[in-house]
């Protein structure tokens, strides 16, 4: 099956502990699931993940974070990805985030937010089943986003978002 | 079962968007360089002809290859030699290939955790390959990435690949020079290895030099060059260095023996020749690909089932059948066996 489009994930590590366990244990489950994932090691910034999300062009980034400084990290990563315009980058979080934390998180548009004792088959099927479908397909319709972000007017891509607009108008 | 290559369909892209991203990579768009990999990573139906138009912007960049045996420091050394070729404000571009898994076809891609140093950096751009069942050391996919790369304009391309041992030599049709790293302390291992990547190493590195054994292990490396008489006919002398690439120490030196194996090369007119086998190689892949297609959509996968079958419970055999096949596609003079 040289075809099949693999589900490329990058697993991050932003902030500053290093407790990388559980992400290399969810990285190992991702890959028995069938995917590519992307491993980049601990204390990543914001800009260091955002960078390597692009240059790996993945579907998908899971950040896990114990520190508690997800408040801080979150919202830089999801304005990083939408200067970049790549914010069909379905993001999630895992760790340990405390309860009062989710509204805001989720609202930022990262989803997920696995905490201790979620099933590895839990996130796997949660990753299959989030990632932005149009990613997915053989002909990778992002392509045609890309394309009218550069040139104006050149392709109208029916499902054109603001984001993309904005890159447009850079 | 189905025919190896999988299905491709034809798609009509339009044109226009195509130069597009191509616009955008030739002007150094590292999304659309991204996307592009991808695309031919992926097969899409759009990456030849993106790569086709690519191809008359590539032939500048210095394609090195970087392989040794799992744990030899290759990535690590990748990183360093990137930075110290930084410091000779090359732009560089780095493909790391990592095994996929044979049995559920993921893969963990772990090389960037040794070039967080690198992040941040706008003239490096580094993509994780997974091998996605090729043995070669590399993926399908190394050497279309190669020309994407070129095209962007980075002046090094750098290989690194799976953790390779005896056989995986598919780096030497990809790569113009070819580092083939070592450590101390592997004994016989250098004896295992000296039939395979032993003999496609343009420069060998003893990596991890700080630790005993590296002059014995150097001078094994001497002694079993001094032994491989189609080395004598060639001009360049192949070096052996040592380095350790968690203290930098000998990757200046690395860099200037790089430099001047390029200059060798277009010396000697081995530049040239090689360009030659990799067009007539990547032309006769993309001949078998078509074929294959050709075969497809001739063949339906009910009768492809059937046919094999036919050969398994013996009622046939695969000559016979496979000319049969050939003949109704138009290949096969008719001596198909009685």
């Amino acid at each position: 099956m040289a075809d099949e489009r693999k589900i490329r994930v990058l697993v991050a590590k932003p902030g500053l502990d290093g407790h990388d366990r559980g992400a290399k244990v969810i990285a190992r489950a991702l890959r028995d699931a069938g995917m590519e994932v992307i491993y980049t090691g601990i204390r990543q910034t914001p800009q260091m993940i955002v960078e390597a999300a692009i240059q790996e062009d993945v579907d998908a980034i899971l950040m896990s974070i114990l520190s508690g400084a997800h408040m801080a990290i979150f919202p830089k990563v999801m304005e990083l990805l939408r200067e970049n315009g790549a914010d069909d980058i379905l993001v999630m979080a895992g760790g340990i985030l405390p309860d009062e934390d989710i509204p805001a998180i989720e609202a930022m548009g990262i989803k997920g937010n696995f905490g201790p004792g979620t099933p590895l088959a839990t996130i796997t099927a949660f990753v299959r089943a989030n990632v932005r479908p149009e990613r997915l397909e053989h002909d990778l319709a992002p392509l045609e986003q890309i394309d009218a972000a550069f040139e104006p007017g050149a392709t109208t891509p029916a499902h054109d978002e603001p984001a993309r607009r904005e890159e447009t108008g850079r | 079962m189905s025919l190896p290559g999988g299905k491709r369909r034809v798609a009509s892209m339009p044109t226009q968007a195509n130069e597009n991203i191509v616009t955008r990579l030739l002007a150094g768009d590292r999304r659309a360089l991204a996307r592009v990999v991808t695309l031919i990573e992926n097969h899409a139906p759009q990456a030849q002809r993106i790569l086709a138009q690519l191809h008359a912007h590539t032939g500048r960049a210095h394609i090195i290859g970087i392989t040794g045996s799992p744990g030899a420091g290759k990535s690590t050394l990748v990183m360093q030699l990137a930075r110290e070729l930084r410091r000779r404000e090359r732009t560089i571009g780095v493909i790391a290939v990592d095994p996929s898994s044979p049995f559920t076809g993921g893969a963990i891609l772990g090389d960037r955790i040794r070039m967080q140093e690198l992040s941040g950096d706008p003239h490096v751009f580094i993509r994780s390959m997974a091998s996605r069942g090729s043995l070669g050391g590399l993926a399908v996919s190394t050497r279309d990435t190669v020309r994407a790369l070129d095209a962007a304009g980075f002046d090094v391309v750098i290989i690194e690949t799976v953790g390779a041992g005896q056989a995986e030599v598919e780096i030497v049709r990809a790569a113009q020079t070819v580092v083939v790293v070592t450590v101390p302390g592997m004994g016989d291992d250098i004896q295992a290895i000296k039939a395979g990547i032993l003999e496609i190493a343009d420069i060998f590195v003893v990596n991890k030099a700080d630790r005993p054994g590296a002059d014995q292990t150097a001078a094994e490396l001497r002694m079993l060059l001094s032994l491989d008489d189609t080395r004598k006919e060639r001009s360049w002398r192949v070096p052996i260095l040592k380095t350790s690439a968690t203290t930098g120490a000998g990757i200046p030196e690395l860099a200037d023996k790089l430099d001047e194996h390029l200059a060798a090369l277009k010396e000697s007119g081995q530049l040239a020749a090689r360009g030659g086998r990799q067009a007539q190689s990547e032309m006769l892949a993309l001949l078998h690909q078509a074929l294959v297609e050709r075969i497809e959509a001739a063949i339906g996968p009910e009768e492809w089932d059937r046919l094999v079958q036919e050969v398994v419970e013996r009622r046939s055999d695969p000559y016979t059948t496979a000319a049969r096949l050939a003949a109704r596609i138009g290949l096969a003079p008719s001596h198909e066996p009685a």
